[in-house]
């Protein structure tokens, strides 16, 4: 007998992709420069809707170094259109998105000219040598101005500013009850309430650590295309589609990725542009964007309006959840951008038992950078907008907000349970993750606080939200993709090689960007085929070597490529299994295995897996119904998104005097299935409330009335500095997912998708007793001393938008105030 | 051009470089040093943060001129003789990078940081370091290595981990 090995998943192994990062031996795309390498810069619109009256290169052209000064015109390009995966509607308007402006810019930033040149440096001082002449036309901003008749058109071909309206309504589904029967009710009827609000969900930048760049080097038989993206396999298809090339040709590598949160999987008109004048010039090209380009011109997130009417009867049941959306889209259709709201559209019931749901989204164009996905893409937006209406009902029945939640929530002995829209959610525990929290957040001690510095009139008060989600990911079901007109399926692929030296190569079609791929799956595979953890080699991000895939994004990375890795597993134990027994020449029924040895019950005969593969390798002596291989190939496509799910607290205090909002404590308990990698996880969480916790507290990317971004650097898009954070206190609770083999949820959005609502839940629960009613986010400073001098009845001048970025971290410092923020 | 002389991760080098160089791009462009990143274009992020003459310094707000005559570390030199840096340790032991790309710079912070404030409290790091910025880890993590860094730097506690394979090659 061997003895039972140690299972590696469940353990806090520390990543086996630190070694590089941690000693400066990291290769991120703009480190690889082919010898030859021309550079690229983009010359950009400094206007956000104008006609181009004239685009003069003659200057560019003579400067130093200069290889060449390209418009779409002068490349070939004129015709070429970026794509849009998803067309949600079939009357959804899609115009064309140029890789450069041809005759009119619909946006700040947007590309118009390039300029190649031998060095990065002298390509940008080139470009500050175009001249462009534009003609401005009226910016298009506002989304309900955008909308009304007579509006300036920012693609007046269309005949409107509305992209599509997109509808689901339980009712008409037949999955729930009707919302407007069940609003007319509680209209009627003296024992119930409606409960009606508008949300704001502010536009948010990304703002990946490393700034986009790529590499195309046509001088192989196939063009390598390097690229900081999270998507290498979409990308390579959808560049093949782009511009006629046949996808055999290309090869695209993504390398180190510096974080991507969504904002790195669109396909960008720079990334064709290279390619194109790699193409032309026979030399390698690469773009490296700066950060002013990248909070520009990559794409933003979030970005709606909520219109929310929610009735419920005063014993606090909920009946019905009218949801009605403007989605701005930005001036054109992203990879997705049109779909990210979609992605929403099914969470808005939420954790709880909504009889009747409708949903109605109209995505918008605006003369703004174009919106896509955004950590969490559309989840976020249902999250904050059920979380807040909970609270907003329990104040308007005075009810304690986590008491009205569990009345209304699942509970854990109802599941599986198919809700109001249709989806089944396989497992959960509200009360568990919940109870968890409460206890370790000492919620009724805070509350004790809170009364006391109210009774007090303490100038500091204290505020407590609640956050309860859930969310659908691990996207996703083919066949449900395909329902909703998405344009690609959801599967995920793997490769298992069996090497003769007893190592593995196992090849995923996931693209890690931070993520711990590399680790999480050597501890799936070392336990499945009983290898040591450190013989487990995961290969990915280049399509030669992993040509099949689907990329990383919608915390699918584990829940579908983890399975198809586990899957090709089964494989080649099925294969060794049938070597094995003609090896031991014994029966395959008489074989088990286990800890990486075939034996045969019963006996001390047996081999090793190595052994096996050694055998498969030499090929000596193999049955003749079978090859000399045990590697195996799957292809997993999941049957169900996965929903984990969790409670957050959070405990503001708020000084009532400044509007400071001082974060003080925020517990979290999380359902994520079963942990492969406990520490991972916790990587996740914490990255993924820090996100959540910066859009309620620090962020928004702000446009002037001429529809000029103007905190497009990183001294006032605040993000968050780790003295703007406090340490979270992180827990998981675990109900398997029934869903897949591991039993696994995805974790990489829950936490961004959870936080945002609890803590503008204890935002206004701290100030809700002076009269004020919302705050809108980011809930800065000045915004919360408005809120609470407008509720006393006191008047605030107006501060512009364009003065400074309203964000409150440290990092912001108004130029007309550089000692600070006086009210 | 102007002349430059200066000794980075131990090896001394004279180059001629146009005067408006950034020593970022100096070193990852000239000297081959891209471990050292570059993340901003406004000094905010520090993803490009190195030692200069034994501080740190943001090597896109310094020009390579300014070094001259100077030492420099950057992150590919801080592992010695073969052994990682207390530092460079506790950030893979405490789980403090994911994407890997403020890591650099993190690193080369924290270890001036602790010169400076060998035993620093939670806020004393985090203050420490806010002129780094991360979007991946929250930061408790790399508050936790650094807190963790401090115990093992500790007089009489050495660092003996040696340097993953290929390390220092």
């Amino acid at each position: 007998m061997t003895a039972v090995a140690e299972p590696e998943v469940g353990k806090a192994r520390v990543r086996k992709e630190d070694a590089r990062l941690i000693t400066g031996r990291s290769r991120y795309t703009d480190a690889i420069t082919p010898p030859g390498t021309l550079h690229l810069h983009v010359v950009r619109s400094s206007s956000a809707h104008a006609n181009i009256t004239g685009i003069d290169t003659t200057e560019a052209r003579k400067a130093p170094g200069v290889f060449g000064v390209y418009t779409a015109a002068d490349l070939g390009v004129e015709g070429v259109g970026l794509p849009c995966a998803w067309p949600i509607t079939p009357d959804m308007k899609s115009p064309q998105r140029p890789l450069l402006a041809t005759s009119t810019v619909h946006f700040a930033g947007e590309g118009v000219a390039v300029v190649v040149a031998r060095s990065a440096a002298e390509a940008r001082d080139a470009a500050d040598l175009v001249e462009v002449d534009y003609d401005d036309l009226p910016p298009v901003l506002d989304m309900e101005a955008a909308l009304a008749e007579g509006a300036t058109l920012v693609h007046p071909d269309l005949g409107t500013n509305e992209n599509a309206t997109w509808v689901f309504d339980s009712g008409a589904a037949g999955t729930g009850g009707s919302v407007d029967e069940a609003i007319a009710a509680a209209e009627a009827d003296p024992d119930s309430v409606v409960v009606r609000r508008r949300l704001r969900q502010q536009r948010l930048i990304p703002a990946f650590m490393e700034p986009r760049s790529c590499v195309v080097d046509p001088t192989g038989e196939q063009i390598t295309i390097y690229a900081a993206t999270q998507v290498p396999h979409i990308l390579r298809t959808m560049t093949a589609a782009t511009m006629g090339l046949p996808e055999a040709k290309i090869r695209v590598i993504a390398p180190d990725v510096g974080g991507g949160f969504g904002g790195k999987i669109a396909v960008l008109p720079e990334e064709m542009l290279c390619l194109a004048v790699a193409q032309k010039l026979g030399k390698p090209v690469k773009w490296t964007e700066t950060r002013s380009e990248s909070l520009l011109a990559a794409h933003h997130g979030r970005d709606q309006i909520q219109d929310l009417v929610m009735s419920a009867k005063k014993d606090g049941t909920i009946t019905g959840f009218d949801v009605h959306l403007f989605a701005d889209m930005g001036a054109y259709n992203g990879l997705v951008g049109p779909g990210v709201p979609i992605l929403g559209a099914f969470m808005y019931n939420a954790i709880y038992k909504i009889p009747a749901l409708k949903f109605t989204c109209t995505n918008v164009y605006t003369t703004k950078t174009l919106t896509d996905a955004y950590r969490g893409a559309g989840r976020p937006e249902a999250t904050f907008a059920i979380e807040r209406m909970m609270d907003e009902l329990a104040v308007e029945l005075d009810r304690d907000p986590m008491e009205l939640r569990e009345q209304n929530w699942i509970k854990h002995e109802e599941f599986p349970f198919t809700t109001v829209v249709g989806l089944t959610y396989d497992s959960g525990n509200y009360e568990q993750a919940t109870q968890q929290a409460m206890s370790t957040f000492d919620y009724a001690g805070l509350r004790r606080e809170q009364e006391e510095r109210r009774a007090n009139g303490d100038p500091v008060q204290l505020g407590i939200g609640i956050s309860t989600f859930t969310e659908m990911c691990g996207i996703a079901p083919s066949r449900l993709l395909g329902s909703l007109a998405y344009g690609a399926g959801g599967w995920e692929a793997a490769s298992i090689r069996m090497l003769a030296t007893g190592k593995v190569e196992v090849v995923t079609g996931t693209s890690p960007h931070g993520q711990g791929h590399e680790t999480a799956f050597s501890q799936i595979v070392a336990d499945q085929l009983g290898v040591p953890f450190e013989d487990v080699e995961i290969l990915h991000g280049d399509t030669q070597v992993s040509p099949k895939g689907l990329d990383t994004y919608g915390s699918r990375s584990l829940v579908v490529g983890g399975i198809a890795i586990f899957n090709a597993a089964q494989k080649v134990i099925g294969k060794a299994k049938k070597l094995a027994a003609h090896l031991l020449e014994a029966s395959e029924d008489d074989l088990e295995f286990a800890n990486g040895r075939f034996g045969v019950k019963g006996t001390d005969k047996g081999l090793a897996i190595q052994e096996v593969v050694w055998a498969a390798f030499t090929a000596h002596n193999y049955p003749e119904d079978m090859e000399p291989s045990l590697d195996a190939d799957a292809v997993f496509d999941p049957e169900n998104f996965s929903f984990p799910h969790g409670t957050h607290l959070a405990c503001v205090e708020v000084d009532t005097e400044t509007g400071r909002v001082h974060l003080r404590k925020y517990v979290c308990v999380d359902d994520v299935g079963n942990v492969i990698n406990p520490l991972l996880v916790e990587g996740q969480v914490h990255g993924g409330l820090a996100q959540g916790i910066a859009q309620a507290l620090f962020e928004e990317a702000n446009y002037d009335e001429q529809g000029t971004l103007v905190n497009g650097t990183f001294v006032d898009y605040t993000l968050p500095s780790a003295a703007d954070l406090p340490s979270f206190d992180t827990a998981v609770v675990s109900t398997p997912a029934t869903s897949n083999p591991l039993g696994v949820k995805g974790v990489g959005e829950a936490g961004t998708i959870a936080s945002t609502p609890a803590i503008v839940n204890a935002v206004l629960d701290a100030v809700r007793q002076f009269g004020v009613k919302d705050i809108e986010m980011p809930t800065t400073s000045q915004r919360v001393w408005r809120a609470i001098q407008e509720a006393k009845g006191h008047a605030t001048q107006e501060t512009p938008v364009d003065t400074h970025s309203p964000g409150a971290g440290l990092g912001s410092i108004d130029p007309n105030n550089p000692q600070g923020e006086v009210q | 051009m102007a002349q430059v002389r200066v000794t980075v991760d131990g090896v001394n080098y004279a180059d001629d470089v146009e005067p408006r160089t950034l020593l970022v791009y100096y070193l990852r462009e000239r000297l081959g040093k891209t471990g050292t990143l570059v993340g901003c274009d406004t000094s905010n992020c520090g993803a490009c943060t190195v030692h200069l003459n034994g501080r740190s310094v943001k090597s896109c707000s310094v020009l390579a001129v300014q070094a001259d005559g100077g030492e420099v570390t950057t992150i590919e030199g801080v592992a010695r003789d073969g052994n990682l840096h207390p530092v460079q340790e506790a950030f893979n032991e405490f789980h403090a990078l994911q994407c890997g790309y403020c890591t650099p710079g993190m690193i080369m912070q924290a270890i001036d940081f602790l010169g400076d404030n060998p035993d620093p409290t939670e806020e004393e790091v985090r203050e420490g370091i806010e002129g780094n910025l991360c979007r991946c880890t929250g930061y408790q993590n790399i508050v936790r290595a650094v807190q963790g860094a401090a115990q093992k730097m500790k007089p009489g506690v050495p660092a003996e981990t040696p340097a993953p394979a290929g390390v220092g090659q």
